[in-house]
């Protein structure tokens, strides 16, 4: 066709568009990793050990083997050698437990040591469990304290330790001091869809159709552990059932890829729920101390925020709960402290919110403490301490928001009639209170490519390596293509999952939609030059293709944050200790807000994980075997529909005239502060704090004594 | 998965002979707890004899004016039923407390009276437990045991009972019909789960391949004004960490009549005749209540990490009882 002017269209960036693949997710025509048909499939089932330290004397495989339909059975004496030796996406080494059968080693209960693979599921199941494995049992430590003393500094994707001031003096010097521990249990992302992953050779290409936040991202851990060039692996994930940080490179992945490549036919390994517990990665539980000093005014003299992290012996990742206060709150003497020690339990990893989401707990509820100390409303001790710069960093803040979510909040939620008073509202058995805190995460960005066809049937088809892992990333990218593109959506075609599109950002840190958007304006700002009226669109169409790597190296360093603020209603029957929520709302300044159907879906999503944090999710270790106690969601608690009440999100305008989209993430900032806005309310209700979560009955009735 | 071999029964007496109290044989019904445990391996049968389509799905008077409900009639069709809502208030409540509304429209009267406890020790088949394994340990006596017994437990087991329906039926004086080979019987809800001593893996007093064929309710004036509060970690779908179900009979300001059972917090539900002594007679104030919630809970024995447990259940029946006294007010 030939192109003509066109007319500039409704914009469709900041209207409600149901996700483009509704229709098929609703239906069931969406398939999802685990539902991809193959031809010759093998089934391989995962073998983790009993133990939580040792070392593997013997796997008895000869008996397994004569079993039904039974393949192989992989293992370390015979599983091809991986090369761990690589710095992967933002130099983050690899985890040991996706090298999996590399050596007799048992690091922690729940350790891959053997995959069963069968013609069915059933029997691949079968075989694993009759596999009969040996261990030399070494004693295991999983007990974590906070004054645990091998706890060390540890820095993690921040440094460990930022410090100004003296902190001494700063304290001694304030008229009201709080210092408390707060703590924050194991807790896990427990997606809907677990993970899968399909893998085959075809035509001299490793193939994996999988579950996971970033396509490119697993080629790139795939082609480094099997020493393959990147050029030769193909990840396909068209679908993927959420993901929540836990969704990288993990076992089941490489297991796959090993049993397809000894077997030459196409192997699926799939997690259970269980399995997921050790495998999929999890939040580690936190101890934080948190030290506040403050002028009579509530101004801030002294901050000091320390938080020990649990991270298992093979692998060090960090919790960094106590980086909150370094873009959130300045004080005279302020220090910030993230620590880990290392015990016998499966890697830790990023979470929703990793370290804002406890860090924000602890911090949020102290302030709520020095708020009830020096008498003054809670959010005006935290309007008294907004910082003009980066309190460590010193940098300029691109737009801070926060008071205008604070201020549109607290008159939509009544919180100007609020009785600061504790104990004193009562709805029959019930004792009622309100609480608030606030919300910030980064907002970043990382390099990414995309590919823009315009077709000769005047359609556009976007091609970029983004993730939609329950988001609605791909509705969210079709119109921002749209816009760009000066197109109506349904002109638009967003092809996402597919690894041969090119390298970009994974659908993580809040900097997925920021990260694709970018790179999706920047090929469609080109493809416009090339259609001029009057172009003839050839038969396989124009095709351009973008990569941000430069315009991302030249974006000005700044304070870049979503901000939020929280507030929360509960009830409390102090005779049972049972805690319910009765309304929550978030206000947040989130950038511009592309699709706000979906972007609501993530606020509250997040909110709702807040008060599921707040009042359910734990893990409970067993230190005699050193695994979870009941490893399944029947035990590991998430919130039900009954306990998520009336659940508001919105935001208030929040322009960055500099940045080229102008998009912050969205996916995270939902869950920080929720905790806490929620404790605080339980104090307001009850008149007692609640410093360690989740907030159970038996906690709220030994706290509040016996007083029904 | 281990293959089994299931079979459909065509009546009581071919389900009992099909099952032919086999040990390695298992009655199935709604299969809600059942099929789970053949998943998790705790349950590894080698004969299924399905009992969902026995014709004992009925609920129906009986001429001492009780009722009598059919062992495969559902939670759902239960709670509903005009003459349990009327009647038997606590035993619709109990029952709408369990589950989900999905289990409980498979879930069925005899299953739910034989559902075996949630322990998470029982149900992970990598770890030693008395219940599962005779003779090898009971790991949640130094473990994780906070929604663990604090009444008529032993060094063997502490495990607590899930069913929310059978701390209803303790209250309301039910008996529990079964058949076998050799005949029909009966037992007095209250014996059909004997106490843990030192066999913990022998959960039900039943003959060896008795099926159980219906719950008889007695005429009880006193449960007109009855019901059950359930306290859980969660507002819905969780099981108890401890539960109430009481009837009360108050006629100037005396307690004349009152049944009073508790849930999660022993391997059965627990009868509390202790305190339903100290009631009867005494006057209907909160200090009775409390007294009498006292006097049962002084056999409580718990263990490091449940001791909340002792005056949740106090104050749990101070509450559930004053309810019913300022109902019976009204």
């Amino acid at each position: 066709m030939t192109t003509t002017a066109q007319k500039t269209a409704v914009r469709a960036v900041g209207t409600a568009h149901v996700r483009v693949e509704g229709r098929d997710k609703v239906t069931g025509a969406a398939r999802y990793a685990g539902d991809v048909p193959f031809t010759g499939l093998g089934y391989g089932w995962l073998v983790l050990s009993t133990v939580a330290r040792g070392r593997i004397r013997d796997i008895a495989s000869a008996p397994v083997l004569e079993m039904p339909g039974v393949l192989a059975v992989l293992d370390h004496r015979g599983a091809p050698r991986l090369n761990t030796d690589y710095a992967g996406l933002m130099g983050i080494r690899p985890d040991p437990t996706c090298a999996v059968f590399q050596n007799d080693t048992v690091p922690h209960l729940g350790w891959p040591v053997a995959l069963v693979v069968a013609e069915t599921p059933e029997q691949a199941r079968e075989a694993a469990e009759a596999l009969v494995v040996d261990y030399e049992v070494l004693p295991h430590d999983i007990e974590f304290h906070g004054d645990h003393p091998d706890s060390y500094p540890a820095d993690g994707h921040m440094p460990g330790v930022t410090d100004k001031g003296d902190l001494e003096a700063e304290l001694a010097a304030s008229a009201a001091v709080v210092d408390e521990e707060y703590t924050t249990p194991e807790e896990h992302h427990h997606p809907m869809e677990p993970h899968a992953a399909t893998a085959r050779w075809e035509d001299g290409r490793l193939e994996v159709v999988d579950s996971n936040q970033g396509a490119t991202w697993v080629v790139g851990e795939l082609a480094n552990l099997f020493s393959l060039d990147p050029a030769s692996v193909r990840v396909r994930s068209e679908h993927v059932g959420g993901g929540f940080g836990s969704k990288g490179v993990r076992a089941h992945q490489v297991a796959a890829v090993m049993a397809a490549t000894i077997l030459d036919r196409p192997v699926r390994v799939a997690l259970t729920r269980p399995q997921m517990f050790a495998l999929a990665g999890h939040r580690s539980p936190t101890v934080q101390r948190v030290r506040l000093g403050a002028d009579a005014d509530g101004r801030l003299r002294a901050l000091d925020h320390r938080s020990v992290s649990r991270t298992g012996t093979i692998y060090e990742f960090v919790e960094s709960s106590a980086g909150v206060a370094r873009t959130m709150y300045d004080a005279d003497a302020h220090h910030t402290e993230n620590r880990v020690v290392r015990l016998d339990v499966p890697s830790p990893t990023f979470m929703r919110a990793p370290g804002e989401a406890p860090g924000s707990f602890a911090l949020e509820t102290a302030l709520d403490e020095l708020a009830e100390k020096c008498g003054i409303d809670p959010i005006e001790l935290r309007l008294r301490n907004e910082p003009d710069k980066g309190p460590v960093s010193g940098l300029p803040f691109a737009g801070r928001n926060l008071r205008a979510c604070f201020e549109e909040g607290a008159g939509r939620f009544g919180w100007g009639r609020r009785d600061p008073r504790p104990r004193v509202r009562r709805d029959g058995r019930w004792l009622l209170g309100t609480g608030t805190a606030a919300a910030s995460f980064q907002a970043g960005a990382a390099p990414s490519t995309a590919a823009i066809t315009a077709e000769a049937d005047g359609r556009f088809t976007v091609r970029i390596s983004a993730a939609d892992i329950g988001t609605g990333a791909r509705t969210a990218l079709t119109l921002v293509a749209a816009d760009a593109l000066d197109a109506a959506p349904d002109q638009v075609t967003v092809r996402i999952g597919d690894s041969d599109f090119g390298p970009a950002m994974i659908a993580g840190g809040s900097m997925g939609t920021r990260s694709w958007s970018l790179a999706i304006t920047a090929a469609a700002t080109t493809l416009r030059e090339h259609l001029v009226p009057g172009t003839v669109i050839p038969a396989e169409g124009i095709t351009v293709r973008s990569d941000t790597t430069a315009q991302i190296a030249a974006l000005t360093n700044m304070e870049r944050h979503s901000y939020g603020a929280q507030f929360a209603e509960v009830a409390v029957d102090p005779a049972t200790g049972e805690v319910r929520v009765r309304r929550m709302l978030g206000v947040f300044a989130a950038g511009r807000i592309v699709n706000p159907l979906t972007a609501r879906g993530q606020f509250t999503g997040g909110m709702i994980w807040g008060i599921s944090m707040a009042l359910h999710e734990e893990a409970v270790r067993d230190p005699a075997f050193g695994g979870p106690v009941g490893a399944d969601l029947a035990n590991y608690h998430v919130a039900t529909h009954a306990d998520v009440p009336r659940v508001e999100a919105d935001w208030v305008d929040d322009t960055d005239p500099d940045d080229p989209v102008g998009i912050k993430g969205i996916g995270e900032v939902g869950i920080v502060g929720a905790a806490a806005a929620v404790a605080n309310a339980v104090w307001h209700a009850t008149g007692v704090r609640q410093r360690h979560l989740p907030i159970r009955p038996d906690r709220v009735l030994t706290a509040a004594g016996d007083d029904a | 998965m281990k293959e089994f071999d299931y079979r459909k029964a065509p009546d009581v007496s071919g389900a009992v002979a099909l099952l032919d109290a086999d040990p390695d044989a298992r009655y199935l019904a709604g299969g809600t707890n059942l099929v789970d445990l053949m998943k998790s391996g705790v349950e590894r049968p080698a004969r299924l004899v399905d009992v969902r389509q026995l014709p004992l799905d009925r609920i129906e008077s009986t001429p001492d004016g009780g009722l009598r409900i059919g062992a495969t009639v559902t939670n759902s069709d239960l709670a509903a039923h005009p003459g349990i809502r009327g009647r038997y208030p606590v035993l619709t409540q109990a029952v709408l407390a369990g589950a989900s509304g999905q289990l409980r429209n498979m879930a069925t009267v005899g299953g739910n009276l034989l559902q075996r406890t949630r322990c998470a020790y029982f149900t992970d088949t990598t770890k030693p437990c008395n219940k599962r394994d005779p003779g090898s340990g009971c790991p949640a006596l130094g473990g994780e045991h906070h929604n663990h017994a604090i009444l008529g437990a032993s060094e063997s087991c502490v495990a607590v009972h899930p069913s929310d329906m059978a701390v209803a039926l303790a209250a309301l004086d039910a008996v529990v019909h079964y058949e076998t080979a050799d005949g029909r019987g009966e037992l007095p809800l209250d014996q059909l789960y004997p106490p843990v001593a030192g066999t913990p893996d022998r959960e039900t007093a039943l003959p060896a391949g008795a099926l159980i064929t219906g719950v008889s309710l007695p005429p009880l004036p006193v449960a007109a004004r009855s019901r059950y509060r359930k306290v859980r970690e969660r507002a819905s779908y969780a099981f108890a960490i401890g539960s109430v179900a009481a009837a009360l009979d108050i006629r100037d300001g005396i307690v004349r009549d009152a049944r009073l059972a508790f849930g999660a917090v022993a391997s059965r539900p627990w009868r509390a005749r202790t305190a339903e002594q100290a009631l009867i007679g005494a006057p209907a104030t909160a200090e009775t209540y409390a007294a009498a919630a006292e006097a049962e809970l002084e056999a409580a024995r718990p263990l490091p990490h449940n001791g909340y447990k002792v005056p949740l259940m106090r104050n749990l029946t101070v509450a559930v009882l004053s309810e019913l006294d300022e109902e019976a007010a009204r």
